[in-house]
């Protein structure tokens, strides 16, 4: 590859190696974007839901700038998209939902702003589709589109960082920013061979994410490679104490560092020598489909060869996961979303005859049914009378399910196992079957409601040749250990780099 | 959730022994206060945003007031240390962990859907306030003070139609101060907020404007034959005058009475008190009580407070009123009802301070700042601080009545002469206006001589034993020296003269 590469092929490169093409002054920023602009124009996947060109090629024009003075940094100049959640200035901010059509936001989000021109200087391409609110795990509840899974267009790309997943897979951006409550990173990655990371609950702010569920709610990297993910959540990650409450006081590691330095095992050698993968027995019981819970053992046979030993844990709880986090989500939700009420912004009715109707009017027609689904449930199990039986015995059984995890990793330094019961289904599948969506949510759901970072890394393809994930689990502030024992795998594997057929 | 605090009142023995208050047409009055009052920090709770009073619509509210998408609170430590120090204020419990919770409701002032305020578990817990009512000493419990978010205004004027929303106010600090049921009349309910008043503005964490709505009161106020379990409460809402607050509940209690009096039960509500009429009105009654739905605020973690903040804070506070008042009684031997005044407020209390150490006359010091000071800044309308007589020059005014050389009545003069600007010197407008008193017996003796010797009748009246006829030869000696004498002295030589 030493410098014969032409612009049609730039998509074909991930973060890492076009931030090298981009310091070698080999392509320019504004060349790369204007390449990948010229994909997404093209896409039919409903990945994207806004772009704009001059916005884009500006921050590019900036970043080849910083690039001519001589600034070498890991990301400069290298073009993402944000999921729809993330609020941005320089494009419109929906959250993939109605009531927030058109909306405008006069601030950046923290993760926005680190990546931006302000920052590492990547540049932004638009904004991707995602289940309204992050209210899915199908990318079907998007108000505006369904996305399609670019390894099969009749199937769904995973949710609710549907748009992120397709983009990324699609190669119509390197690499894009997701957010997971319940495993809208991991599952969408999963389902779409790609590689995604929730960090511990706090480590990237959340100021500028619209809030679902702000007890759950956690910003990560969604790319093709562990390595890529590292070098974006360096950026992204880190304390924001004056804008949000709840980020981790733990400064950002340089992920990258380590993995840079990491060389492909050669035979014999074991780089994963004394890492203790545990194996939690509910998830890999009759509930994983067989053609997902082979690629993991597969997968889990490749970490033997790299030194790692597998151990079995349980994770008693793992059932309980799913009403406890239908509970907590919807609960917060339901409070989140209340400030969409046609006052001051976002949709409003065109006619009513009072605050009341203006309320039930815009709100009724701004929510779609999985959101408005959600609030209902949320307001219920907070109300008078309720409030104990339901959402105090969730925080109770969420207390123990992070229990369980400590007792866990007393055993093992890596928990694994599936991501998704199964592969990626057909689009409407379950649309009218709300509850099987939310039992497909088993495996994602209880790292999420302990706050552990979770990790999905392509392991293989099942049904249909559609993609596997493989789910790590570690403990908390481990993000660069999940990310080295995902980086060793792709060293030595090359289910990453499969590209949908399509391409 | 356990829906309030107070299910179990831990001073319900105490409760019990509590002396029974004045009866109205045989009932027994019981009220207790929640009292909303606006901190003094320059920014708000959870934002950056200015707290500054009057300012155009919607200037002040940043995207954490306006509730955009993606803000998130942030505390205001300032908040939290104004809670601390009224905490120590009150000799109250200052939580080491308190938790924020949301209260949701829709309203178009109230942006987020929910307000932030703290529920289960406030940050100052018990406590009491102590004052004086009709000379005796009385004692209100606190049941917690909890911080929370003020809402924004809807404009119903000026939009025709229409509602107009400024979310200047709304993230502005409140601390909500809640009582127990220990008042016992509508004068002692005044008294507690008028004592509370002073407390908050002495310690600085609010500027006590109740015009602005910077000290709100909500008076819960039921009524019961003595002896009875209490009475269903009404709560009067937004009391901002002293004035108001006793009219309220005056009316309050005698519309309870009549109501039971006519067979009716009394429903909980929420009333307003109408200055114009007088009189009370419901606003809505607990059937339309909404459901708050609280749960704790998943954006804010627990409110810690380690030991170490509030003993700085102990250790930086300035003299407490009531820690200051019984420095005066023992310090400078003054009455309590004196020192109680004195320490109505700061400013007060130090330019009493000031007279008496810079006249050593504490019980005359105290008299003249409570009398002729006060009743001068009274018709005036003006603060202590503004006063047209200074400390100095009222320090040594007193000194001069003290050592003999003015009367009490030339005083007054001198106090006049000095508040007019006509002088600023003590000394000087005593001499320019001859106030001095005649301290020459000789001279004295003299006019005394020509005295008796011109009133040759009532000499004769005195040694019959006419007591009458003494003043008047008083009368006439202190006129024969324009005042100049001094009374006590003048009687004495009269007595031996006469004797």
């Amino acid at each position: 590859m030493s410098g014969g590469l032409n612009n049609t092929a730039l998509h074909e490169l991930g973060v890492a190696q076009l931030a090298a093409k981009l310091a070698a002054r080999e392509v320019s920023s504004v060349e790369a974007t204007q390449h990948f602009l010229a994909r997404i124009q093209n896409e039919n996947l409903g990945a994207f839901l806004a772009t704009n060109a001059d916005v884009s090629l500006a921050q590019a024009r900036a970043a080849d700038a910083r690039l001519a003075a001589g600034e070498r940094t890991p990301l400069l100049g290298v073009p993402l998209a944000h999921k729809d959640v993330f609020v941005t200035r320089d494009f419109p901010t929906t959250a993939g939902s109605k009531i927030l059509e058109n909306y405008r936001s006069p601030f950046d989000a923290t993760v926005v702003g680190r990546l931006g021109p302000q920052g590492a200087g990547m540049v932004t391409l638009g904004k991707l589709n995602c289940d309204e609110f992050a209210m899915g795990s199908g990318n079907d509840n998007s108000a505006y589109k369904p996305v399609k899974n670019p390894w099969d267009t009749s199937r769904i790309p995973g949710g609710s960082s549907g748009g992120s997943a397709a983009a990324v897979a699609a190669r119509l951006v390197p690499a894009a920013t997701g957010t997971d409550t319940g495993g809208s990173i991991r599952q969408p990655a999963s389902l779409t061979g790609i590689t995604g990371i929730k960090p511990t609950y706090g480590r990237c702010s959340r100021y500028g994410m619209v809030a679902f569920a702000s007890s759950l709610d956690q910003a990560g990297p969604m790319a093709r490679s562990a390595l890529d993910c590292a070098l974006l959540l360096s950026s992204m990650a880190g304390p924001d104490p004056d804008r949000d409450s709840t980020s981790l006081d733990l400064p950002a590691a340089d992920y990258a560092a380590d993995l840079l330095a990491a060389r492909p095992a050669s035979a014999g050698d074991k780089p994963l020598k004394g890492l203790r993968i545990g194996l939690p027995t509910q998830f890999f019981g009759a509930g994983c489909a067989p053609d997902v819970l082979a690629a993991v053992r597969g997968a889990l046979a490749e970490y033997e060869k790299l030194g790692a030993t597998l151990v079995d844990v349980s994770l008693p709880l793992t059932e309980l996961s799913i009403p406890v986090y239908y509970v907590i989500a919807p609960a917060e939700a339901s409070s989140n979303l209340s400030r969409f009420d046609g006052v001051r912004y976002g949709h409003r009715a065109a006619r009513y005859t009072d605050l009341d109707d203006m309320y039930k009017k815009s709100r009724s027609e701004g929510f779609g049914d999985e959101a408005t689904r959600r609030i209902m449930i949320g307001t219920y199990v907070l109300s008078h009378g309720y409030y104990d039986a339901y959402y105090l015995k969730a925080q109770k059984i969420r207390r123990l399910i992070a229990q369980d995890f400590q007792t866990a990793f007393a055993q093992c330094d890596i928990i694994a196992g599936p991501v998704s019961p199964t592969v990626a289904w057909k689009i409407g599948e379950k649309s009218d079957d709300p509850v099987a969506s939310y039992l497909a949510d088993i495996y994602t759901l209880s790292s999420s409601l302990a706050g552990l970072p979770g990790m999905s890394v392509p392991a293989g393809f099942g049904a249909g040749g559609m993609p596997v994930g493989l789910q790590l689990i570690g403990n908390y502030f481990k993000e660069a250990q999940l990310l080295g024992a995902a980086h060793q795998f792709q060293l030595a594997t090359d289910w990453h780099l499969r590209q949908p057929p399509s391409l | 959730m356990s829906q309030t605090h107070s299910t179990v009142n831990p001073f319900a023995e105490m409760q019990a022994g509590r002396p029974t208050g004045p009866l109205v047409q045989g009932y027994e009055v019981i009220i207790g206060f929640e009292t909303h009052t606006q901190l003094t920090t320059q920014s708000k709770i959870f934002s950056r945003a200015s707290t500054a009073f009057g300012a155009e619509p919607n200037t002040q509210a940043s995207a954490v007031d306006f509730a955009l998408p993606g803000a998130l609170p942030v505390m205001n430590k300032g908040a939290v240390q104004r809670a601390i120090e009224f905490g120590l204020a009150v000799n109250a419990h200052v939580a080491e962990r308190s938790v924020f919770a949301r209260k949701n409701y829709f309203y178009p002032d109230l942006p987020k859907g929910y307000q932030i305020s703290q529920f289960e578990i406030p940050v100052v817990q018990g406590g009491s306030v102590e004052f004086f009512l009709d000379g005796e000493k009385r004692s209100v419990r606190l049941v917690r003070a909890h911080l929370e978010e003020d809402a924004g205004k809807s404009l119903h004027e000026d939009f025709i139609g229409m509602s107009g929303i400024d979310l200047n106010r709304a993230g502005t600090p409140l601390l909500e101060i809640v009582t127990e049921p220990d008042m016992r009349s509508s004068a002692e309910a005044v008294a507690y907020a008028k004592e509370l008043h002073k407390i908050v503005t002495w310690i600085g964490i609010c500027d006590g404007n109740m015009q602005e709505g910077s000290f709100r009161c909500d008076a819960n106020v039921s009524v019961r034959k003595p002896g009875e379990p209490l009475g269903t409460r009404r709560e009067i809402k937004n009391l901002n005058s002293f004035k108001f607050m006793q009219q309220a509940i005056d009316y309050e209690v005698r519309w309870q009475i009549g109501q039971i009096e006519d067979g009716h039960a009394i429903q909980q509500a929420t009333v307003l008190f109408d200055p114009d009429t007088g009189e009370t009105r419901s606003m809505r009654t607990k059937e339309d009580a909404a459901d708050y739905r609280y749960f704790p605020d998943p954006d804010l973690p627990p409110l810690v407070i380690g030991r170490d903040w509030v003993e700085k804070t102990r250790s930086e506070m300035s003299e407490l009123p009531r820690v200051m008042a019984a420095r005066f009684v023992k310090d400078y031997g003054l009455p309590e009802y004196d020192a109680g005044q004195l320490t109505q407020s700061k400013a007060t209390a130090a330019f009493f301070e000031a007279v008496a150490e810079a006249s050593q006359q504490a019980k005359l010091a105290s008299n003249w700042v409570m009398g002729e000071l006060s009743r001068r800044l009274n018709s005036e309308e003006k603060p202590i601080e503004d006063s047209a007589v200074n400390a100095a020059q009222l320090a040594s005014l007193i000194s001069r009545i003290a050592d003999g050389t003015i009367s009490n009545n030339a005083a007054r003069q001198v106090f006049d002469a000095l508040w007019t600007g006509e002088g600023s010197n003590v000394d000087a407008v005593i001499e320019a206006k001859g106030l001095k008193q005649m301290s020459d017996t000789g001279e004295l003796e003299k006019i005394i001589d020509d005295v008796l010797a011109a009133n040759a009748k009532n000499v004769e009246e005195v040694k019959a034993g006419n007591a009458k006829a003494m003043n008047a030869l008083v009368g006439q000696a202190m006129k024969a020296t324009k005042g100049k004498a001094n009374p006590a002295q003048v009687n004495e030589l009269l007595k031996k003269k006469l004797a």
